[in-house]
């Protein structure tokens, strides 16, 4: 039997995401709870792997684990046998003779997660790989909108995007989140626009379902849901960014522009956020920012993939005649 | 057992519980997930017809809490919801169809994250026998005995006795 695993938002498809986000929403009325906890995974081992700093993406998926009642293992590579040498492969396999259901993968290369699958039998779950991609941060970032969309506009829950005009502003060429979100957001039929210095696009667009531009007042005025990346700040005053004042007066939500944003206009940033670069520090507290909110959700998604990955396994043989009518 | 038969069952086991319990005081009625749904909602109005009261009604879904959570998937129109704390209240749990008894057991594993209920009743339309845990109902709507592999369909127009499907088929 192949497993299944979450190394890319194509992975899932549109019917993929869709079936997340529906597992997410039963999610939520346990997340309410006095003890937000349920049984279904006791007895398997979640281990995260991060070869990368990182605390909200683990905090994220260990929680979503906990919650579903599995056993959570923490690998650091920093305080690992990787120090002393030991291969990425060895590291993996190591942790794999111990037993474990699903493992959660980050690493500064792109494609790290795919190689994994093939030294575990656990499913494995890409928690963000270089500049390739990091599907859990999109579909939280769906469940975000999806949610958003139904509070504000009063309409029912839906994963149709159609006619959704949304704006992702920043590092789009060396952004994971970038690459999932715009895979994901133009898979439930959004309108996706990049916006960003020519330096930080795509060489070429080939492959991205969106437009791209370098004018965001030109754009802003249309846009549904404004989307910012982190600037990464060691990038700054090389070729390929202006200084960073430069670049919070031509790309950042400045209060000026954020005065100009429609009230129902969503704004959303992946963290961590840098405030005074691509958001001002006001414009991060604005009603329409639902970036404490898309890290509330992420634990949920993370417990709806994690559940996807693991339900088929369940431990031991359980009679299937015991299905019908009961 | 047709519309007027799964009527008339719900009718004499909605007087039951009044008698049973003397009266609806505390009394919370809980659906299960997907079949107990629309004879819980059904209970509840009798109740309050009969008592002229209101009774609180929640659903639960246990699909959290099976111990075959592999063969069962999770259903995401079946909600849990339960709108108040069950501690010191009497549940009586309605499902459609008591078999083996595991969705039961389930149930109560998941009723207990939602409070300590004083007690909890089992109501259900169809007892078809075949029990693998030591579970009984207090209300029954009809004792059908039926062979393993057959398969009884309830809604609130009738019961139904089929054979199993194909797995892959249907449900």
């Amino acid at each position: 039997m192949s497993r299944e695993h979450l190394l890319s938002i194509s992975d899932l498809g549109r019917e993929g995401i869709e079936g997340v986000m529906q597992l997410a929403d039963s999610f939520k009325e346990v997340a309410r709870r006095p003890i937000p906890k349920v049984p279904t995974l006791r007895g398997r081992t979640v281990a995260t792997l991060f070869f990368e700093a990182s605390t909200r993406t683990r905090l994220s998926f260990e929680t979503a684990a906990r919650r579903l009642s599995a056993d959570v293992m923490t690998f650091v590579a920093s305080s690992s046998s990787l120090e002393k040498g030991e291969s990425l492969r060895d590291t993996v396999e190591t942790i794999d003779a111990m037993g474990i259901d699903a493992m959660v993968v980050r690493h500064r290369s792109a494609g790290v997660p795919s190689q994994v699958t093939g030294w575990t039998s656990a499913a494995v779950v890409n928690a963000g790989d270089g500049q390739h991609e990091h599907p859990t941060q999109a579909l939280l970032d769906c469940y975000t909108i999806r949610e958003a969309l139904s509070e504000k506009m009063g309409r029912e829950l839906s994963t149709d995007f159609s006619g959704l005009r949304i704006g992702i502003v920043g590092d789009i060429c060396f952004s994971r989140v970038a690459r999932s979100d715009v895979l994901a957001f133009s898979l439930l039929g959004a309108d996706v626009t990049l916006i960003a210095p020519r330096t930080l696009l795509p060489p070429s667009l080939e492959g991205w379902p969106a437009t791209a531009t370098a004018d965001l007042d030109g754009v802003l005025d249309d846009l549904d849901v404004v989307y910012l990346l982190r600037i990464q700040a060691e990038r700054a005053g090389q070729v390929l960014l202006p200084e960073l004042d430069e670049y919070h007066s031509r790309f950042g939500l400045t209060r000026e522009r954020a005065a100009r944003l429609r009230k129902e206009t969503l704004v959303m940033h992946p963290g961590p956020m840098i405030r005074g670069v691509e958001i001002a520090p006001e414009a991060a507290d604005l009603p329409g920012s639902l970036v404490t909110r898309q890290v509330r959700n992420g634990v949920l998604v993370r417990s709806a993939v994690l559940l996807r990955l693991l339900s088929g396994t369940a431990a031991g043989g359980v009679d299937a005649s015991e299905e019908p009518g009961a | 057992m047709d519309e007027a038969g799964v009527g008339r069952a719900l009718r004499r086991i909605a007087h039951e519980i009044i008698e049973h319990n003397n009266g609806l005081d505390d009394l919370v009625v809980v659906g299960l997930q997907t079949g107990g749904g629309p004879l819980g909602a059904r209970l509840v109005e009798l109740l309050g017809e009969i008592e002229g009261a209101e009774v609180a009604y929640g659903t639960i879904d246990v699909a959290f809490y099976r111990d075959d959570v592999s063969l069962r998937p999770v259903l995401p129109e079946a909600v849990t919801d339960i709108p108040l704390d069950l501690t010191g209240k009497t549940v009586v749990l309605v499902d459609d169809v008591l078999f083996t008894g595991r969705t039961v057991r389930a149930a109560l594993d998941a009723l207990a994250d939602h409070g300590r209920a004083r007690a909890v009743q089992l109501a259900v339309m169809v007892d078809r026998g075949h029990r693998e845990l030591p579970i009984r109902p207090d209300y029954v709507g009809k004792n059908l005995p039926t062979r393993k592999d057959e398969v009884v369909d309830v809604s609130l127009e009738g019961v139904r006795i089929g054979e199993m499907l194909e797995p892959g088929e249907g449900r």
